[in-house]
């Protein structure tokens, strides 16, 4: 049986399935999120003292992820941009940017932990890296999984291009708004965590 | 095709190309304000106006992936009232320390 609203609008609804279906599942990780900043108020509120983020974090280096991230947000809805404009190759292009970024984010990732480890700096070290890991280690799942999605539509998702390129490229509007929210969480986490 | 096809064929090239200018435009402004919020923290501002300022200028930027790169400045009415339902119970969590904190309501120390 075919997925119903792939490609039709509902007619009640005025979307496709899959576009509310990704929304409900951002609205569901707003609360995720949600709860986790809630904790880290609570947290630090009740806290007798605190110490400034960039007096223990390397704020170039997220000032880099930062940078990398929100160019990754834009090749993202260049890639869905080149679909609309039936331009494959191009897509192709922009989409394995979005990757390759997403990597780079990862790797910076990966040396700011290693580094605090071999410090002996680890989620029970104090309330700080608690929440610092959390957060930033949720987030870093968030990307990786989007760059398994993104990788998926990049390879052998993408065949679906050349039977059904309508519905193909709502899948990669779908993609690309999770992507978005990636990003997102990380504009908030990085003054959060790094710069207060 | 019908009209009841979803984005793809409705917007026309040119459209797509205007969109395209707007991206640039967005990511040339969320560049310019990360660049703002690194550069306020060296600043060393109490911390009350520290917090306004990097929240604020979060927000700012938050906005502007939401409305550009989601696509919500031309969204359909359900998504809105989705996330203006997830709006208020996102607020309602985030008050909640507030409110357990400040010795008043829940929690009296």
């Amino acid at each position: 049986m075919d997925i119903p609203y792939t490609v039709e609008l509902r007619r009640d609804t005025g979307l496709t399935n899959g576009k509310i279906g990704i929304w409900l599942f951002l609205a569901s990780e707003v609360m995720l999120f949600g709860a986790l900043f809630a904790s880290y108020i609570l947290i630090r509120a009740g806290a007798p003292s605190w110490p400034r983020g960039d007096t223990i974090l390397n704020v170039p280096l997220a000032t880099f992820n930062t940078i990398v991230l929100i160019t990754s947000s834009v090749t993202m809805v260049m890639a869905w941009a080149s679909l609309m404009r039936r331009r494959f190759g191009t897509y192709r292009i922009y989409m394995g940017a979005t990757i390759l970024l997403g990597f780079v984010f990862l790797v910076v990732k990966y040396f700011e932990y290693g580094h605090k480890f071999h410090d002996g700096l680890y989620p029970s070290t104090n309330n700080f890296f608690a929440i610092y890991f959390t957060l930033t280690g949720l987030h870093m799942l968030h990307v990786f999984g989007g760059m398994v999605v993104n990788a998926w539509f990049w390879g052998p998702g993408a065949k679906l291009w050349k039977t059904n390129p309508v519905w193909f490229t709502n899948r990669v509007e779908n993609s690309g708004l999770f992507w978005h929210f990636v990003d997102l969480v990380w504009i908030f986490l990085f003054p959060t965590l790094y710069l207060l | 095709m019908t009209s009841d096809h979803a984005s793809m064929t409705d917007d026309h090239a040119a459209d797509i190309d205007r969109h395209v200018r707007v991206y640039i435009t967005v990511f040339v402004a969320l560049m310019v304000l990360t660049i703002v919020t690194v550069a306020v923290s060296y600043l060393h501002l109490p911390v009350a106006m520290a917090v306004t300022v990097a929240l604020l200028v979060a927000t700012v930027k938050g906005t502007l992936v939401a409305c550009y790169f989601m696509h919500l400045i031309s969204e359909k009415k359900l998504i809105y009232a989705v996330l203006v339902l997830t709006a208020v119970f996102f607020a309602a969590l985030l008050a909640l320390p507030a409110v357990t904190h400040s010795n008043g309501f829940w929690i009296h120390e």
